[in-house]
C-alpha cells in the first residue's frame, strides 16, 4: 500500500479524523462551532489605476483566450467560475478547452460549484490541466474524486465558507471568469436579462471584488449602463462576447415541479403542522426553504395555514420559485431575499419586483461579516443524506461513502433560529438515520429537529420546542425509534462503507475554515 | 431476476445491485436461504436490484423458482409479523386504499397514510402475466409489514383463480377479503366454504370479514342475496367503472348514470345491517371533486370511500367528519345514556326527548368519527 500522502491525521474537537496540511498548506482541526476567531487583516486585491484602463470604458476584447492571456494565465493559477447556470453551464466547458489550447497545466479550478455537465472536465484531470477541485462537486466529479483519481485534495466549502476563504486569504483567485447573462462593455453584469437569464449573480461576488483580474463572459452584451448590475463593472478587466452561455433549458426550469410522492407529501405536512404547532408560524416571522420536492409542497401547506390564519412573514430566504412568488405576490410576505432563483417566475420576478431582492453569499452568510441574515431566520428546512442519532449530519457523501454532492449554503443555514431537516427515512433501502454519519459537514447541537414520514425527532437539547410540542397530535418520536422501525423494515443495519482511511480526497471545511471531517477513497 | 436450474456447482448469484456496498452480502445470504428453503441446491441466478427490501427479494426469487420448477411444492415463510392486530367486523371503513399487488414500494410506507383500510390488490390492479410473482409479494408483506392501525383487505381474483389467492393469502394475516364482480349469493357461499377449510387447515382464530363489490347490472338485482349470504360480511362496495361499462353508459362526475344502483346498495347494506362503501373517486388531481363527492356519498347513506393516492385520504375523512352541532349533539346524548345508566334507569331522555338504542349507538358513532378525523 502506498504511503499516505498525511504524516497524520488528527482527531478534531468534533472527533473526527483531519489532516494537518492539504494541498501543502498547514490547515486547523476544527475547534467547536463558535471555536475559531482568526484576526489580523483581510485579503485585499492588488492596487488599480484607472490609467491602466480605458477612458471610453469599453473592455471588450475578442476572444476568451485574449482575455486569459491578458490576464496573465500561467501553470499552477487559481481560476474560479460561479454556478448561477446550474447544469445548463457551457462556459466552464469551453474555458478548460481555451486553456488546454493554451497548453496551460496544473489549474486550480475554485467553482462556487459544480453539476453533472461538468463531468466533461474528467479529461482535464486526467492531464493535469486542472490539479484539483475546491468547490462542491456533484455526481460524476464527485464519484471520480471518491475513486482517488484526483492529484489533489477537494476541499468542500458552504457558500460562506467560500466567501470567508476568499477573504482570508486561504483561497487567492488568479483570475475570476464570471458568466454574465447581460453586461455591457464596461462590465457591469446582471444575471436577469439576456437569453441564459439566470437570476442573481451573488456567487460570483466575492470573486469580481478580490480576484487579481476579472473576466465577464456574456452572450448578450448591451449598451453601457447594464441596469442592474449585481457584478460592478468597476471590479471587471475584460469583457468577452460569446454566442451562448449554455442551455437556457437547464439553466432554469419553465416550472418547478411539486412532488407526486405521498411521502415526501406528508413529510411537507409534517414540517408545516410543525412550524405552526411550535409557535414559529406568526406574523412577521421569517423562514427559508429550497426547491426540493419535500421544500415546495412545504410552501404549499405553509401558504394555507397562513391564509386560514390571516398570517404574514416579513421575510423569505430564496431561492426563488414560482410558489415563493406567488407568496410574495398575494402579500403573504413582504419580501423574498434571494440568493437565486430555480424557475423563470424567479427570475420574472427578481427583474420586476423591488420588494424580491437580490442578496448574496455576503449578506447571508458570510462569517467574516458584522452579523449575517441566516442567523436572524425563524425556521429553515433542509435535507441531508445522513443524520445519525446524535443530530450530527451529512450532506456530501451517501452510506456507501461516495462524494455525491456540494455542501451549497446548507452549513450557514445552520445558524437559523429552528433548523429542521425534512428528510424521509430511507432511500432505495438506504437508511438514512445512522449510528454515524459516513462525513460530518453539521454538528448536531445545530440540527433542532428531524421531520420523517415515519415521524417527527427533537433534538433533546430543545427542551423548549418538546415543551412546546408536548400537547401536539404530531407523530413526536424518539429518533432511535425511528432508526430502529427503518432497519427492521431494510433488513437490518447496512455494512460500513468499504474505504481506505490510508488516504483523503476530499476534505470538509466547517464555516470559518477549520477542517470539520476528511472524506476517504472508496475501495 | 431470472434462474436457471442446474445439476451441480450450487448456488451461483450474479448481483447487480443499486446498495451493493451496503447490503450486497446480506442479499447473497438470504437469496442462498431462500433457495436452500426451497429446496433448490444449485441454480445460477442473475438479479438486477435496484434496492428491493427482504421480503421482496425473497417474493422474486420464490416467483423465479417456481416459474423455473413449475412442479415446486414449498414456500418460503419468513416470520410472521408481531406489528398488525385484527380488529372489529363494523370499524371504521371511510377510505381503504388500493395498492396493487406487483408494486411492493408502494406498499412500504403505506400505513403510514391512516388509511382506514388497506387492499392489497390481486385483481384489477395486476397485469394477468405477474399474478403468480403479486400473490407470493402480498402474502409476504402481509406476514412482514407493520401498516399500523390499517385493516388489511386482499382483493382476490374472480373465481376459481381467486380460489388459488385464498390459499396463498389467508394463512397470514389478512384481515378482509373483497370479492370482486359479486353477482350472487353463492359466489360468497363459495369462498366461505374454501376459507372456512383453509383456516380448519391451519388452526386460524381470527375472524375473517367479507366484502363483495357489486360491479354489475346483476349484482345490483342480487345485492340482498349477496349481503345476506354469510356471516362473515361487513359491507357491501359498489365499483362503478365496470358497473357502468355493463350499462354501456360513461362514468359522470355527477353519477347520475349510476344514482339507482347507488341507492340499491345503501338500502340493501342497511336493511342486511352492513356498511354502504362508495366507489372509487379516479381524479387525483381534482381534491375538490373528491371532497363534493365524498358529501354527496355521504349524504345518501355511504359510509366509505375508495381511493387510489394517499392523499386522498385525508380530505375523504375530513368529509366524512361530523359537523360541530353534530358532535355537540351527540355528547349530550351520550351524557344522557350514562347518566340514566347511572341512577340505573332504563329509559333515557334528553330533554324532553326520549332516546333509544339505536340513536345512542349512533352517537357513539359521529364521537368516534370527531376523533379520528
Amino acid at each position: 500500500m502506498a504511503k499516505s500522502r498525511f504524516d497524520k491525521l488528527i482527531k478534531n474537537a468534533a472527533g473526527r479524523y483531519v489532516p494537518r496540511v492539504v494541498n501543502g498548506s498547514a490547515r486547523i482541526p476544527f475547534k467547536g462551532i463558535d471555536g475559531h476567531r482568526p484576526t489580523g487583516r483581510m485579503a485585499s486585491p492588488p492596487v488599480r489605476s484607472y490609467l491602466d484602463y480605458p477612458a471610453n470604458g469599453n473592455k471588450v476584447v475578442k476572444s476568451l483566450t485574449e482575455a486569459l492571456k491578458k490576464a496573465g494565465l500561467r501553470d499552477g493559477m487559481t481560476i474560479s467560475t460561479h454556478h448561477h447556470l446550474r447544469n445548463g453551464d457551457a462556459l466552464t466547458n469551453v474555458l478548460f478547452d481555451t486553456i488546454k489550447r493554451m497548453e496551460v497545466k496544473n489549474i486550480r479550478w475554485f467553482p462556487s460549484a459544480s453539476f453533472p455537465c461538468h463531468e466533461y472536465l474528467i479529461k482535464y484531470l486526467e492531464d493535469r490541466t486542472i490539479h484539483h477541485i475546491e468547490g462542491s462537486m456533484n455526481g460524476p466529479l464527485g464519484r471520480y474524486a471518491s475513486e482517488g483519481k484526483m492529484k489533489g485534495v477537494g476541499i468542500l466549502r458552504s457558500h460562506g465558507g467560500r466567501y470567508r476563504a476568499v477573504q482570508d486569504g486561504d483561497v487567492h483567485i488568479d483570475i475570476a471568469v464570471i458568466a454574465a447573462p447581460s453586461a455591457d462593455p464596461f462590465g457591469n453584469a446582471n444575471g436577469v436579462m439576456g437569453k441564459s437569464a439566470c437570476g442573481p449573480l451573488g456567487f460570483a461576488l466575492a470573486d469580481s471584488e478580490y480576484a487579481d483580474r476579472v473576466i465577464v463572459v456574456t452572450d448578450t452584451l448591451v449598451d453601457f449602463p447594464c441596469v442592474p448590475w449585481h457584478i460592478q463593472g468597476n471590479n471587471v478587466d475584460f469583457v468577452v462576447e460569446v454566442p451562448t452561455l449554455g442551455d437556457p433549458e437547464k439553466i432554469v426550469s419553465g416550472t418547478t415541479q411539486l412532488t407526486k410522492s405521498p411521502d415526501r407529501l406528508l413529510i411537507a405536512d409534517y414540517v408545516a403542522r410543525f412550524v405552526d404547532e411550535s409557535g414559529i408560524m406568526k406574523d412577521g416571522f421569517s423562514f427559508q426553504a429550497g426547491a426540493g420536492g419535500i421544500n415546495l409542497a412545504f410552501l404549499l401547506y405553509l401558504k394555507e395555514e397562513m391564509k386560514k390564519r390571516g398570517i404574514k412573514a416579513r421575510f423569505i430566504r430564496g431561492g426563488s420559485t414560482q410558489y415563493l412568488v406567488e407568496m410574495l405576490e398575494e402579500g403573504l410576505t413582504d419580501f423574498i431575499l434571494d440568493g437565486q432563483a430555480f424557475d423563470i417566475e424567479g427570475v420574472r420576478s427578481l427583474y420586476a419586483n423591488p420588494r424580491h431582492v437580490n442578496t448574496s453569499p455576503f449578506t447571508s452568510y458570510n462569517p467574516h461579516g458584522k452579523g449575517n441574515f441566516a442567523s436572524m431566520i425563524d425556521a429553515v428546512v433542509l435535507g441531508a443524506t445522513e443524520v445519525d442519532v446524535n443530530f450530527n449530519a451529512n450532506v456530501v457523501t451517501h452510506s456507501d461513502g461516495i462524494l455525491l454532492h456540494g455542501i451549497g449554503g446548507w452549513q450557514d443555514c445552520l445558524f437559523g433560529k429552528c433548523v429542521i431537516l425534512a428528510i424521509p427515512s430511507f432511500r432505495d433501502r438506504v437508511p438514512i438515520i445512522v449510528d454515524e454519519v459516513t462525513t460530518l459537514c453539521g454538528p448536531g447541537e445545530m440540527i433542532d429537529v428531524v421531520i420523517t414520514e415515519r415521524g417527527i425527532a427533537i433534538n433533546p437539547l430543545r427542551r423548549d420546542l418538546i415543551e412546546k410540542l408536548s400537547r401536539s397530535t404530531l407523530p413526536l418520536r424518539k429518533i432511535e425509534d425511528i432508526q430502529r422501525d427503518v432497519f427492521e423494515l431494510c433488513g437490518g443495519e447496512p455494512e460500513k462503507p468499504n474505504v481506505s482511511k490510508e488516504n483523503v480526497i476530499a476534505i470538509v471545511d466547517w464555516v470559518d475554515g477549520t477542517v470539520l471531517d476528511s472524506i476517504y477513497p472508496v475501495r | 431476476m431470472q434462474i436457471a436450474i442446474t445439476r451441480r456447482n450450487g448456488i451461483r448469484i450474479d448481483l447487480r445491485s443499486k446498495v451493493e456496498a451496503l447490503y450486497g452480502m446480506s442479499i447473497r445470504i438470504l437469496i442462498t436461504e431462500v433457495l436452500s428453503g426451497l429446496g433448490i441446491p444449485n441454480a445460477d441466478i442473475v438479479i438486477d436490484d435496484s434496492g428491493a427490501v427482504p421480503f421482496v427479494i425473497v417474493a422474486r426469487v420464490e416467483t423465479a423458482a417456481r416459474r423455473a420448477v413449475p412442479e415446486l411444492k414449498a414456500s418460503y415463510l419468513l416470520p410472521p409479523s408481531t406489528h398488525n392486530k385484527a380488529d372489529k367486523r363494523d370499524r371504521l371503513r371511510r377510505t381503504r386504499l388500493y395498492l396493487p399487488g406487483n408494486e411492493p414500494h408502494f406498499f412500504l410506507n403505506a400505513g403510514l397514510h391512516k388509511p382506514d383500510s388497506l387492499i392489497l390488490d390481486l385483481e384489477d390492479g395486476v397485469p394477468h402475466s405477474e399474478k403468480d410473482a403479486a400473490r407470493i409479494l402480498v402474502r409476504n408483506a402481509l406476514r412482514q409489514l407493520d401498516f399500523g392501525d390499517s385493516e388489511r383487505m386482499v382483493r382476490i381474483n374472480q373465481l376459481p383463480v381467486g380460489l388459488e389467492d385464498l390459499k396463498a393469502i389467508v394463512p397470514h394475516g389478512v384481515e378482509t377479503i373483497l370479492v370482486p364482480k359479486c353477482e350472487s349469493a353463492a359466489n360468497v357461499v363459495r369462498i366461505e366454504r374454501e376459507i372456512t377449510s383453509i383456516v380448519e387447515q391451519h388452526n386460524i382464530r381470527q375472524k375473517i370479514h367479507l366484502l363483495p363489490i357489486i360491479e354489475s347490472a346483476l349484482g345490483v338485482v342480487h345485492a340482498f342475496e349477496i349481503a345476506t349470504a354469510s356471516e362473515w360480511i361487513c359491507g357491501l362496495a359498489i365499483g362503478l367503472e365496470d358497473y357502468t361499462a355493463d350499462l354501456g353508459v360513461e362514468r359522470t362526475k355527477t353519477g347520475i348514470e349510476s344514482m339507482y344502483a347507488r341507492s340499491v346498495i345503501v338500502n340493501t347494506a342497511k336493511a342486511a345491517g352492513i356498511q354502504a362503501l362508495d366507489s372509487v373517486f379516479s381524479d387525483v388531481g381534482d381534491d375538490v371533486g373528491l371532497r363534493q363527492s365524498v358529501l354527496e356519498a355521504r349524504a345518501i347513506g355511504f359510509e366509505g370511500k375508495g381511493c387510489i393516492h394517499p392523499r386522498q385520504i385525508g380530505i375523504v375523512h375530513e368529509a366524512f367528519a361530523p359537523t360541530d352541532t353534530e358532535v355537540e349533539h351527540a355528547q349530550r346524548v351520550i351524557e344522557a345514556s350514562e347518566e340514566a345508566k347511572r341512577i340505573g334507569s332504563g329509559v333515557i331522555s334528553l330533554g324532553s326527548k326520549m332516546i333509544d338504542a339505536p340513536v345512542v349507538k349512533r352517537a357513539q358513532r359521529v364521537l368516534l368519527l370527531a376523533k379520528r378525523k
